[in-house]
């Protein structure tokens, strides 16, 4: 682990310790959860590790509640979260020729990350912008109205930020 | 008492009790309403929906495992819309599952399998996708197919609630929930005990025994093979079970000329070693009282309980004695002492045991108790295989003449035929401890209170003035209340007995299945298995393991002394904490000790 990660464990342990003092302190387990993912992107297995011990919940009813619930990642994600949105107007509009071209253009599958960790793909239900569907999230980011140009064209402007914060 | 109400079961009136189930209630009355995930020793899950009924006034059908009765309440259990809808739901089952019944283990003592034939299912209607998962071959105990899995969850609440060992986990959701260990690890790689009580209550074969009967009979085939059998007390207790006869018969006699038949060229008994085990761990006991030693003394015969100890309680690895089990003992007597007495070359020696148990299998391959570069027990088999294989070469099981195991290592007391159930090692240990320590000997050998089904049994002795306090425990989850206990309060107790399986031995993950219309772990089978072993110490004149002569001899011959250095190299061992940590959540440890 790098000093980032213990760190990050570190403020996690925190967390816990918080959780342990109140009552029925098993029942934080998803906001404890919640906060590992926060820091980390993801749910790495020292950290469920280390959470099973600090809050002695065996790590099999942890590994339960880690994989039944879609909000969290098991593996690292990239830099940027791509979800296209699949809900009705956008399925309409063209939701999948969306999601297609980003299967292309990123060579990754649904839920799978790039190889340079700079994006992973999802699909999300509706996004709430029907108006100018089909849309996709970018992070926190809603783009609308997209075709397969348009879809590259946001793609390339985060790879484009992202080689210049390299280079920087 | 509370006051009897009155329902209607199919338009008939009966008073039952309040503050049950429409499914005990039922019971009770002679209706055996059909059920899958249901089970009495665990927590009610209602996740098949097999045991619907029709309540008047309910809009949909409801589960009978999770409903309770009330006065007046109309049920019907029969009605033709409710078999086929109970029929349908099995039909679901059925078709997300390979229904290779035919070269399946439990093909005929598959719960599954009977219920579709009760519901009358005779053919497929919902044919469509099915989940496939490859086996996890990885332990040497027990293996995993979750193709098999119709999601019951009785492992995973045996795993948990009974043995609080936490194993198993329902992961993922929906389509694609599956039994697994945490993180999905390789059960060889989990916190598995490998007790193989998932098994036991498993209604189907997505948990075995991984299988070693082809290798047993490649080497009763092999001419250059000696090989050596060794049979644990509660197979005689258990085995009949297995050819349809009732629970609680021994059948030590009729197993023993049956592995003689198999091809076995020598068939000893592991009670021998259960009382040389008593010979060593007494001898450990008083080493520890007399010389202020690390106590209470845990015992250390039970392999689950093993795996157990290092993963979940390292911290008590000083208090387990360091005897090796009646099964690793005998196997290192059979190639030494024996091997030695008889002119043959141990490395020829194809050293066998037929166990109760699962977990004997991962003891076998444990490094720690090799001895000279060689394994002392070779292969185990379940009573469950063996019993297999007494079949498979048409071996008339039951009508066959008994015959008594061979000498030097087949002679037992009656304490080694107790080993088997809860409570026996440590009234074994009572009787021989008792008069090495006083000189005296004990004259009511029959320690009632560590008898019987109860969680967690103490108990005390007076030995020549020095007050000896006791306790035992049986299944993983009675173990870590009582742990608990001696975690915090290790001067309550001086000697603690504790066995994996829920009644210990007799009710081993190795053991028969249920029979039709019984319940895996029916205490009344498991009373009746440790009847047959206290009745066998009853009908034998030498009851106490120091006075069985071929033990004397043992000592006189080969190891001199309990705890010479000759028997430290061959029956004894070490532990070690092992990873991965294992976790037993904070309310199945809140304890109340009053001092």
């Amino acid at each position: 682990m790098t000093q980032l990660d213990q760190d990050k464990m570190n403020t996690l342990r925190d967390v816990i310790a918080e959780a342990n003092k109140q009552e029925y302190s098993e029942s934080y387990l998803i906001a404890v959860l919640h906060k590992t993912q926060e820091l980390f992107g993801y749910l790495p297995r020292e950290a469920m590790d280390m959470i099973a011990e600090a809050m002695q919940i065996p790590t099999a009813h942890i590994w339960g509640v880690a994989t039944f619930y879609h909000y969290f990642n098991l593996e690292p994600i990239g830099k940027h979260v791509v979800s296209v949105c699949m809900g009705t107007a956008c399925y309409v509009k063209g939701a999948v020729q969306v999601l297609e071209t980003l299967k292309k253009e990123l060579g990754v599958q649904v839920g799978q990350t790039t190889p340079d960790m700079l994006f992973t793909l999802q699909e999300a239900r509706c996004l709430g912008a029907c108006g100018i569907a089909p849309v996709m999230m970018v992070d926190d980011k809603i783009y609308g109205e997209l075709d397969s140009k348009k879809t590259i064209d946001v793609v390339n402007q985060y790879r484009k930020a992202a080689a210049e914060t390299v280079k920087v | 008492m509370s006051k009897m109400i009155t329902i209607y079961i199919n338009d008939k009136a009966y008073k039952v009790e309040p503050n049950q189930t429409i499914m005990q209630a039922a019971d009770k009355l002679g209706y055996k309403i059909p059920r899958l995930c249901y089970h009495p020793k665990l927590s009610i899950e209602g996740a098949c929906r097999v045991c619907i009924v029709e309540v008047e006034g309910q809009r949909n059908y409801v589960a009978s495992c999770a409903f309770p009765v009330s006065d007046g309440m109309k049920i019907k259990t029969n009605t033709q819309e409710l078999r086929r809808a109970r029929r349908d739901i099995v039909e679901l089952i059925v078709d997300n599952h390979p229904m290779d019944c035919h070269v399946c283990e439990r093909d005929g003592n598959c719960e599954l399998q009977r219920l579709a034939s009760s519901m009358g299912i005779r053919a497929r209607h919902f044919a469509g996708e099915r989940k496939r998962y490859d086996k996890d071959l990885s332990s040497e105990a027990v293996i995993r197919d979750p193709e098999k899995c119709i999601l019951c969850g009785r492992c995973v609440r045996m795993c948990s609630e009974i043995q609080q060992v936490h194993n198993l986990t329902q992961a993922n959701r929906g389509f694609n929930t599956v039994v697994m260990p945490a993180y999905d690890l390789p059960m060889k790689e989990s916190v598995c005990t490998a007790c193989g009580q998932c098994i036991n209550v498993c209604p189907t074969a997505a948990f075995l025994e991984k299988n070693y009967t082809q290798e047993l009979f490649d080497a009763l085939n092999d001419p250059e093979a000696i090989t050596v059998a060794q049979f644990a007390p509660s197979v005689r207790a258990a085995i009949g079970e297995a050819f349809g006869l009732q629970p609680g018969l021994n059948m030590e006699g009729q197993l023993v000329a049956a592995m003689r038949k198999l091809g076995f060229k020598y068939v000893f008994d592991t009670q021998f070693s259960a009382d040389l085990t008593i010979m060593e761990e007494a001898s450990e006991f008083l080493e520890r009282v007399q010389n202020k030693g690390k106590l209470p003394m845990i015992t250390s015969c039970s392999s689950a309980w093993m795996k157990c100890l290092e993963q979940f309680y390292p911290d008590l690895i000083d208090n387990v004695s360091t005897c090796k089990s009646p099964m690793s003992m005998q196997g290192a007597m059979t190639k030494t002492y024996f091997a030695q007495k008889m002119g043959l070359d141990p490395k020829k020696i194809v050293s066998v045991a037929a166990m109760c148990c699962t977990a004997k299998k991962y003891e076998a391959a444990r490094p720690e108790l090799m001895f000279d570069g060689m394994k002392g027990v070779d292969i185990v088999v379940t009573t469950r295989e063996i019993a297999w294989m007494i079949k498979s070469a048409g071996i008339d099981f039951v009508n066959i003449k008994p015959e008594q195991p061979d000498h030097p290592l087949g002679m037992s007391s009656g304490a080694g035929a107790i080993f088997g159930t809860t409570g026996g090692v440590m009234e074994a240990a009572i009787r021989t401890a008792y008069e090495l320590y006083t000189g005296q000997t004990l004259v009511d050998i029959e320690v009632e209170g560590v008898r019987g089904l109860k969680g967690i049994k103490e108990g005390k002795l007076d030995m020549d003035g020095q007050e000896i306090r006791v306790a035992v425990a049986h299944g993983l989850g009675n173990a870590c209340k009582l742990l608990e206990v001696v975690r915090q309060d290790p001067s309550r107790y001086h000697f603690v007995e504790i066995m994996g399986c829920p009644g210990g031995c007799i009710g081993g993950g190795g053991q028969p299945y249920a029979q039709i219309n019984t319940i895996p772990l029916d205490d009344e089978a498991l009373n009746k298995r440790a009847q047959a072993l206290y009745d066998l110490d009853r009908s034998k004149t030498i009851r106490r393991s120091h006075d069985n002569p071929d033990i004397q001899k043992l000592y006189k011959e080969f190891l001199q002394h309990p705890l010479s250095h000759v028997s430290h190299k061959y029956l004894h061992t070490h532990y070690k904490a092992k990873l991965p940590v294992g976790i037993v959540p904070k309310e199945a440890k809140q304890i109340e000790v009053t001092k």
